[in-house]
């Protein structure tokens, strides 16, 4: 099936801003074109609506709109100008890496300019001594490590869509990835960024110290969804690649013990390099897909990855299985070699598109919950299947309670889509209420901002508006995105993936 | 069920807002020397809030009120074989876990596991409008709003009162080892440095006199691998403790002296720094930080370190001395002064949180 969406399943935004008048939006449009004329070469700045198609989306393909134009600067300077005519002129600005979010945090504005960073795609320098290296926002997450391999390092935050996205938007999004217990976040792995304020000034965030003067503006940008500034370069740090990793692959005849297992291998003091789970209907749909060698019998597995020195591996995978085992693993593997742990693996990675070879259509949870809680929101997920009839594929980065349910409908039966919706608010709704969060690692976005009304109080959400206007007091960056005004406050929206298919179904995702 | 506790630091907050007249926040004390002078005024007194909230060693998450003593804290997790792996400095006793995220100080751990604010899940703070906020929560993985939580770390308390504070705690290591070496000091920053980019479990570094120690955390394997791998002087267990507890507590007798202590944050691969009128400095975190003590010209000390890509803050004052007029803290310029400075108010519009503790804030 296409993966354009269909009329009838299309969301424009969960709560349209009044409609914008068409002669003043004309009127806008020019004046920001001629601006942007005299400050970049025409091959930077694009009007025509065939070349302003390619951006009408991200991630979120349900939610599309053609931005008023847009520009691919190629230098700090050039962003610099932009944000200045921008400023000047009062026009919005939504800035872009690889659109491969999956929140709309890149979904264009109407009156909007669409910046994107696709030009900034150098490693600008690697320093082996310290460790880190320079990259310009553009750079794909992968690339970073390719390039360093030789000398022993890597990146380590490993977004599941590495592959092709670009690690200005991991800063914006403050990325995970499945070794995010062990390693960390984008916020655990970034010394320094350079940033282009909405007023159209460079600054520099952090330092090459471990350490910087003033506030910790560094971790505020990470995750700020282009509110703030535009990320035009950033220092990472680089970790020395371990030796080794195995990962042992735990079978459970019931969900519950799995989630307990997790709990047991955290409680014995043990922080796995990554530990997945998957349930019945996703491992079914996977090993009909990729061959991974899972059991198909059984009702979760658990996938946990041990990595360090060949004496460190074996020390601790012998602990986890000792725990796997009494926690009441029906069948407990261990990868044998780099091509087994990679097949092990592999099934995990391929989750999204198997499930979407099931169904036509499914919508992705990103709700983050405490471990103790897994076993219950577990039950929950499965009275809500069956109440609401709708099938739900288990996913979760179980080490660090991120889940990702997939519900699975058919945007062409009637009311499918409105049981699926109302089916995904209790469950956001579940993990707010248990003690999590509406999203773990892919955004808010204009996908969650509704449920941004649940866990966030008035005085709250007003708060980070008075820390946007700190930065951007025209409102000018990408508003409208992540965080909800009172007005918006008032229905719900969310990501669907139409036709079992993301804009780049190759790509592996969570 | 609203906390006594909490609506009356709401009230004072408010009521301090509407007569533009400071507050300070005090928690143990022990932290008095740091940072900016304080305005002699009313305090908010946090000790009175003290106590685990919230306690789920299976989930690596520590909830706690903000007046909690930090060894208090310290004992909670030791019985579960848990810590606070960011090392805090504690001055003496009294340290509370408010100061510790206010101040935004670690100790030697902090350049092999991360920071403070590395380990700030959530927060809840009561900001300069007496308002009542929670901002993160109790899980690993949170991108819902903007990380205000981790912002309170280091912020000496001006943008917020600190009410609460989950934190993500970790195992203890189940082996440790502290490795000795007679090194000049450019052979310990090499060393450091080409040893961190290796997959060893270092935990700790730390050299001054041609003496450097190596601390190596990890399981029993890795650090066993590790002590063949680098040879050294292994010294005995509680020999090492006592070691790194000076070190993290700045009690070692290098931290001695009546003179001002200086802080160096630098890029660790910084070759060795010759400051005019310094001896050879105390070198942690791998080279990234570097302590002198001496009545150095703060002016002229800032400029070397800024152009070597670092800053330096003023950790302790000597008595007397030139730098007395210095700000505690590297100063600011240009855009980035600004957006501290709207950050502040957009957090307290009247300036009456912790005035002057961040040197202009």
């Amino acid at each position: 099936m296409a993966s354009v969406s269909t009329a009838s399943t299309s969301h424009s935004s969960p709560a349209p801003d009044p409609a914008i008048d068409p002669a003043a939006l004309q009127s806008l449009r020019q004046q920001v074109q001629r601006a942007l004329s005299n400050v970049l070469p025409d091959s930077a700045l694009l009007v025509a609506r065939e070349d302003l198609r390619p951006y009408e989306c991200d991630g979120l393909t349900a939610y599309r709109q053609l931005p008023m134009l847009a520009v691919l600067p190629r230098t700090v300077n050039e962003v610099q100008q932009i944000m200045r005519q921008a400023d000047q002129l009062g026009a919005k600005v939504v800035a872009r890496g690889s659109g491969t979010g999956l929140s709309g945090g890149a979904t264009p504005l109407e009156d909007g300019i669409l910046m994107s960073l696709a030009k900034f795609s150098q490693i600008v320098s690697v320093d082996q001594a310290a460790r880190t290296a320079v990259v310009q926002p553009g750079v794909r997450n992968l690339k970073i490590s390719e390039e360093v391999a030789p000398l022993g390092l890597y990146y380590a935050p490993d977004p599941s869509s590495q592959i092709a996205c670009s690690i200005g938007g991991n800063v914006a999004e403050n990325s995970g990835g499945v070794h995010c217990l062990k390693y960390g976040l984008t916020v655990h792995n970034i010394l320094k960024i350079e940033v282009v304020t909405a007023d159209g000034q460079a600054v520099t965030i952090g330092s090459d110290a471990l350490d910087s003067p003033g506030y910790d503006l560094l971790a505020l940008m990470t995750g700020s969804e282009g509110m703030l500034g535009i990320t035009t370069e950033v220092t990472v740090k680089l970790t020395p690649k371990p030796q080794l990793a195995r990962v042992v692959m735990a079978s459970f005849d019931d969900v519950e013990k799995a989630g307990e297992a997790v709990a047991a291998v955290i409680g014995a003091g043990i922080i796995p390099a990554g530990l997945e789970m998957m349930d019945k209907l996703a491992i079914h749909a996977v090993e009909d897909f990729v061959h991974a060698g899972y059991d198909m019998n059984a009702a979760a597995i658990l996938l946990c990855e041990s990595d360090g020195t060949p004496e460190e591996v074996a020390e601790e995978v012998a602990k986890m299985e000792a725990v796997m085992r009494a926690a009441g693993a029906t069948a407990c593997r261990v990868s044998k070699d780099e091509a087994e742990r990679l097949k092990f693996w592999s099934g995990r990675k391929a989750a999204f598109p198997a499930v979407g070879r099931i169904s036509a259509d499914y919508i992705c949870i990103d709700g983050s919950i405490p471990r103790g809680a897994l076993a219950f929101v577990l039950r929950r997920t499965d009275e809500l299947s069956a109440k609401y009839g709708l099938r739900c594929a288990n996913v979760f980065h179980a080490g660090d309670g991120n889940l990702h349910p997939l519900i699975l409908f058919d945007a062409n039966k009637p009311g499918d889509l409105e049981k699926t919706e109302a089916f995904c608010a209790e469950l956001l709704e579940l993990c707010i209420e248990v003690g999590g969060t509406i999203t773990g690692e892919h955004g808010v976005g204009i996908e969650k901002i509704n449920q941004m009304c649940s866990q966030f109080s008035d005085s709250e959400r007003e708060m980070f508006f008075a820390v946007k206007r700190a930065f951007d007091p025209k409102m000018l960056l990408n508003p409208g995105k992540a965080i909800p005004s009172l007005h918006r406050c008032a229905e719900y929206g969310r990501m669907r993936v139409s036709g079992g298919q993301l804009p780049h179904p190759d790509i592996p995702r969570f | 069920m609203p906390d006594s506790f909490i609506s009356s630091v709401q009230e004072r907050v408010r009521d301090a807002q509407a007569h533009a007249r400071p507050l300070v926040i005090r928690g143990g004390n022990t932290k008095a020397f740091y940072g900016g002078a304080r305005a002699p005024t009313d305090e908010v007194d946090m000790r009175a809030y003290s106590g685990i909230i919230d306690y789920q060693p299976r989930e690596l998450v520590l909830t706690v009120k903000a007046g909690t003593p930090i060894h208090e804290i310290d004992a909670a997790l030791d019985a579960q074989g848990q810590m606070l792996a960011f090392e805090p400095p504690q001055y003496d006793l009294g340290a509370t876990i408010g100061g510790v995220i206010a101040s935004g100080l670690s100790g030697p751990r902090r350049a092999y596991v991360g920071a403070v604010r590395d380990f700030v899940l959530g927060t809840r703070i009561i900001n300069g409008k007496g308002e009542d906020l929670r901002f993160g929560g109790r899980v690993i993985k949170n991108v819902a709003g903007y990380d205000v939580s981790r912002l309170m770390a280091g912020a000496m308390g001006t943008l917020g009162i600190l009410i609460d504070v989950s934190l993500k705690v970790l195992p203890k290591p189940v082996s440790e080892v502290t490795l000795r070496f007679a090194f000049d000091q450019a052979q310990a920053l090499q060393k450091f440095n080409e040893w961190a980019g290796q997959p060893i479990p270092l935990s700790g570094t730390a050299w001054q006199d041609g003496v450097a120690h190596v601390r190596l955390s990890g399981t029993q394997a890795g650090v066993t691998t590790a002590v063949q791998r680098l040879g050294g002087e292994q010294i005995d267990a509680e020999t090492a403790r006592k070691f790194w507890t000076s070190m993290r507590d700045q009690q070692h007798a290098c931290f001695g002296g009546s003179h001002t202590l200086w802080r160096l944050s630098v890029p660790a691969t910084t070759p060795p720094i010759t400051v005019a009128g310094a001896g050879a400095p105390l070198i942690e975190w791998g080279g990234a930080l570097r302590w002198l003590r001496g009545p150095l010209d703060a002016a002229a000390l800032r400029a070397q370190i800024a152009a070597l890509g670092g800053h330096v803050t003023i950790m302790r004052r000597g008595d007397g001395g030139a730098d007395a007029a210095y700000p505690v803290f590297h100063p600011l310029e240009g855009k980035l002064a600004e957006l501290n400075r709207n950050l502040k108010l957009a957090f307290d519009p009247a300036n009456i949180l912790n005035r002057g503790r961040l040197d202009n804030f």
